[in-house]
């Protein structure tokens, strides 16, 4: 008989903790996540759905938004834009999210655009793409630097180095295409001559054809823009063929991935990038390098490896998003006003200030010169 | 009762508990599987007419697939053309492109018919990637606007699974029709020894092609749905990897059964959600399962599932016979 | 640079894809014709080549030889775990099954070395260095002479074996007709499984030598696969000169297409060749007209 009453005690007790969990906390805020995790494009999302769950535990562990804990949910697009549909129909019906961050890449991003702006949920993308934001669009803010802005930096670079006659080798994806848009256009008006402009598929594996074609020019320097591995093989061909012009990247591959998928051919390369992958050769009135040496260093210390220009992007929609949740609440519609009234976020990425016209919120500051000196990034001045 | 007279009725059951199901799962993100399930049950059913009935096997079917999807993408949003229309046209072009590739394509067998199925396949895959003025290229075609009955938008998924499943059930129903026809006995002589049946009098060039331009038109047909309930398609839902992925579920669920394909699409396209955590195993279990049901189970799952219905059947008869 | 120097860098890549194709395609030549069955996973065997030679090199860390060794060796075992459980068990299947068995273990090793090594692309170190040579006004690498060495060394192999040794003709005698070849005392079931370790071998070889130009990752096996059986259909499934010339003049068409006319369609214009030879002529540009047994 006591027995079972003890059993009955315990079982009562158990049930009236669970119970008093459940009423006690209010319900979470979900925020959805779209990375592309795996698949081509996992160096881009890796640190980005890392860098997103690091931020979240750590808001909850300092005991959330208001009390309320925040609950990230991350699906993985594999780099897929058919995935990336099906994830964010999921996040909006199913989970019933009220923001949503990412995806990793301009072609992704540029398949949901329409379905949440339909929905009504804000979206902060990590993608690069100009057209994401341009013309803008009322619920998608973007916190990677435009390719305009890209462009503009090896633009000045080149001026400098009295360069006026480029060859182009773009990637045909959607990243890719937005660039070479840009690069085109941005010749006309600074008077450079594009003597060859060729592309190659994400999935090639050898360019030689396309840099044959072009050794064969009067191009003075290549401007490459596409994600890894493709860059990486650009190189190795441009090694291969003898070929002794400056080669140029894009900001695509500004991770330590590419520096290993490339080696010793990779040495010299320049490229335009976020701040943080040479916080430490900042001068210390930067206002940002505080801000990233210690993002840098908590990111390490969780995962092993730095945090990079990628988990920047997601640090920086996290820290807006977080920013507009406690401003004005977790209903999707005041979220957005308030990320649209953002000024001067110093963020990883740059100085964000966003505006009814302007859902892309960076000058051209946010990038600075990096070229390959020994197998590491180092500040081109 | 007469074999026909019993698939009808199972048809109809079936048809009925499909219709019914949205019922009891209003509002469910299950609803939007479903309308996954019944995509690919459209597909594999196509694929089962040639791969199932007539044994003759194709690596490239995402090719018509992708087809109908593209052409009627490219005719809604660039030249403002009616779906319903465009669809037609999808329909008729992929039907014409079967018709004249199929000539040259059907006079190979076996592994010579696989390679070469594979190498259109790559061939229009690649055309979809590389014309980036029509199609928009890798980062796909967006903004395709969604099908409609006068004020009846299809822009849900409550919607969605009616349009689909509607298309699908009709599809299913041709393909019991066809089977139970002349040409349906003349596929399946082919099938067995092709020399035989042309000394019959079957005229096997002419069928195989006929068979496979029907595949296409079908196949089309649901590309063009799966434009419009998407409204954004990109080239790598219509390569090889989906091709391998179609013949997976016509052979797991039973060459030559169309609730076989329906079974083997519902497992393929329900495999990456059941999976979530395990999701990197996806596609060692469809290389396994390829393998161990041509092995072991060579009618498919489905055959599995009627033996194990008759052997339940079989105990409860010899219970009964010994109570 | 001139027109005549492009042209020798296109010819210099065409010769040295050719070679891959060629080696890729005596694995399939070989298997067909002790089995007749076309092996799709062949395209898998050049992936683990590349793949399991990373594996040695960077985890294990081996030096390159014993690396490349373990690695032809690891590729051939698949191969006979493969034929032992896979093959040999459906002799009398239909064909179809039989496609749909090698399909299926096609995607199950490509499955399988995704969960081993994950989906990244990997650098292999090429044998002896990246400064480029200078020959004809095209650049050629240290690797293009492995690539070249190593196939000509291959190809001559197996001349030899299948004409100057016993075993060699016992095999080519199973594949003009495995009845008689069993009537005279030939143990059909062990040609079957030596077809697949040379088959294994060579792939896998293959895959090791292209990997340092063109990364390894695990799917490369597909298109790698593919390219190796049109250039064998081309030579008519001969596991001798036949294919040899039907690789060399893929990789030609393949590059100078890819300069000429455009880089973007190059994996269009080979499969396109193989419908034009499925179409007009399967019997291969190298062999004369067969009649076949119905």
């Amino acid at each position: 008989m006591f027995k079972s009453i003890w059993r009955i005690f315990f079982a009562l007790v158990i049930t009236l903790l669970m119970a008093g969990s459940v009423i006690a906390a209010p319900p979470p805020i979900k925020i959805g996540a779209l990375f592309s995790v795996s698949g081509p494009a996992a160096p881009l999302g890796e640190p980005e759905r890392n860098t997103a769950q690091m931020l979240v535990n750590e808001i909850n562990k300092a005991g959330g938004i208001k009390g309320r804990q925040l609950e990230l949910i991350v699906i993985d697009t594999q780099g897929d834009a058919t995935k990336a549909v099906q994830g964010v129909n999921k996040l909006i019906k199913d989970d019933k999210v009220v923001a949503i961050i990412g995806p990793s890449t301009t072609g992704e991003s540029m398949a949901i655009l329409n379905i949440v702006e339909k929905a009504e949920i804000p979206l902060i993308t990590c993608a690069a793409g100009s057209k994401i934001t341009d013309p803008v669009k009322k619920w998608i803010f973007k916190t990677a630097q435009n390719d305009i802005l890209a462009v503009a930096r090896i633009f000045e670079y080149l001026k400098k180095q009295k360069i006026n006659k480029i060859a182009l080798l773009t990637v045909s994806d959607g990243f890719g295409s937005s660039g070479r848009e840009q690069l085109v256009l941005q010749s006309k008006e600074a008077g450079f001559q594009i003597i060859s402009d060729e592309t190659y598929g994400p999935k090639d594996t050898d360019m030689t054809a396309q840099l044959t074609k072009i050794r064969g020019g009067e191009a003075q320097a290549i401007i490459c823009w596409g994600t890894n591995p493709g860059p990486a093989i650009v190189a190795r061909n441009v090694k291969q063929l003898g070929i002794k012009l400056p080669l140029f990247m894009s900001h695509g591959v500004s991770s330590k991935k590419f520096i290993e998928l490339a080696g010793d051919v990779a040495e010299g390369i320049i490229l335009p990038s976020g701040r943080v992958i040479v916080a430490n050769q900042m001068s210390n009135k930067e206002p940002q390098k505080k801000k990233l040496l210690s993002y840098i260093n908590s990111y390490s210390k969780l995962y092993n490896v730095e945090g990079d220009h990628f988990g920047g992007h997601a640090w920086d929609a996290m820290m807006l998003l977080k920013g507009a949740i406690e401003k004005g609440g977790d209903n999707p519609a005041a979220i957005r006003d308030q990320l649209e009234k953002t000024k001067k976020f110093a963020g990883i990425g740059g100085t964000f200030s966003y505006s009814p016209q302007d859902h892309a919120g960076l000058t051209k500051d946010a990038f600075v010169l990096v070229q390959v000196k020994n197998q590491a990034w180092t500040l081109v001045k | 009762m007469t074999k026909e007279k019993r698939q009808i009725l199972i048809f109809l059951f079936f048809a009925a508990a499909v219709l019914a199901t949205p019922l009891f799962l209003k509002g469910s993100y299950f609803l939007n599987v479903l309308v996954f399930i019944g995509i690919n049950t459209m597909l594999a059913v196509a694929l089962n007419l040639l791969l199932g009935y007539a044994g003759q096997i194709s690596l490239g079917h995402a090719a018509f697939f992708g087809l109908g999807a593209y052409i009627s993408g490219i005719l809604t949003t660039r030249f403002a053309i009616d779906p319903w229309q465009a669809m037609g046209l999808a329909g008729f072009c992929s039907a014409g492109l079967a018709f004249v590739i199929g000539f040259p394509i059907l006079k190979l067998k076996g592994h010579y018919l696989a390679m070469a199925t594979l190498g259109f396949g790559i061939i229009m895959y690649i055309t979809f990637n590389e014309t980036v003025g029509w199609t928009g290229g890798p980062s796909g075609l967006s903004g395709i606007p969604n099908l409609h009955i006068g004020s009846l938008i299809f822009d849900n998924d409550w919607n969605n699974y009616y349009l689909i499943w509607i298309f699908t059930l009709g599809v299913m129903l041709l393909s019991i029709n066809l089977s139970q026809s002349r040409i349906g006995r003349a596929l399946r002589a082919i099938h067995d020894s092709e020399v035989a049946a042309r000394v019959m009098g079957v005229n096997a060039r002419v069928l195989k092609v006929q068979i496979f331009t029907v595949s296409a038109l079908l196949s089309a047909i649901a590309g063009s749905l799966y434009a419009h309930t998407m409204t954004f398609i990109s080239p790598v839902a219509f390569g090889f990897n989906f091709s391998v992925e179609l013949v997976t579920m016509v052979i797991i669920g039973g060459l030559g059964s169309i609730y076989g394909s329906f079974l083997g699409a519902a497992i393929l396209t329900m495999l990456p959600e059941l999976l979530r955590v395990f999701k990197d195993f996806d596609i060692v279990l469809y290389g396994l399962m390829l393998i161990l049901i041509t092995m072991y189970m060579p009618g498919g799952l489905i055959s599995g599932l009627s033996m194990l219905a008759k052997f339940v059947a079989s105990k409860i008869r010899g219970k009964q016979s010994n109570a | 640079m001139d027109n005549s120097s492009q042209l020798a860098q296109y010819i210099l890549s065409g010769l040295s894809n050719g070679a891959i194709y060629a080696l890729i395609g005596f694995g399939f030549a070989i298997i067909h014709n002790a089995t007749g069955i076309i092996n799709f996973a062949q395209g898998e065997f050049v992936m683990l080549g590349g793949m399991l030679t990373i594996f040695f090199l960077v985890f294990l860390q081996l030096p390159l030889v014993p690396a490349i060794a373990l690695a032809i060796t690891l590729a051939t075992v698949v191969g006979i775990v493969f034929e032992r459980l896979a093959i040999r068990p459906l002799k009398n299947a239909k064909p179809l099954s039989l496609i749909i068995i090698t399909i299926g273990a096609s995607i199950f090793l490509r499955g399988a070395a995704m969960l081993i090594w994950g989906k990244d692309t990997h650098a292999l170190p090429p044998f002896s260095g990246n400064d480029p040579l200078y020959i004809a006004g095209a650049t050629i690498l240290p690797q293009h002479l492995w690539i070249f060495g190593i196939s000509i060394l291959i190809i001559i192999l197996n001349k030899a074996f299948f004409n100057f040794t016993i075993t060699g003709k016992a095999m080519r005698a199973c594949a003009y007709n495995s009845y008689a070849a069993s009537l005279v005392g030939i143990d059909v079931k062990i040609m079957v499984l030596l077809s697949f370790v040379i088959s294994a071998a060579i792939g896998s070889m293959a895959g090791i030598i292209i990997a340092p130009l063109t990364m390894t990752s695990y799917d490369v096996g597909i298109m790698l696969g593919l390219k190796g059986f049109i250039a064998v259909i081309i030579g008519g499934m001969s596991s001798g000169l036949g294919t040899v010339l039907g690789g060399l003049l893929l990789g030609l068409l393949e590059s100078l297409g890819a300069g000429y006319i455009s880089a973007s369609y190059k994996d269009a214009i080979a499969f396109i060749i193989l419908l034009l030879i499925l179409f007009v002529r399967p019997e291969g540009l190298f062999k004369k007209k067969e009649t076949q047994r119905v």
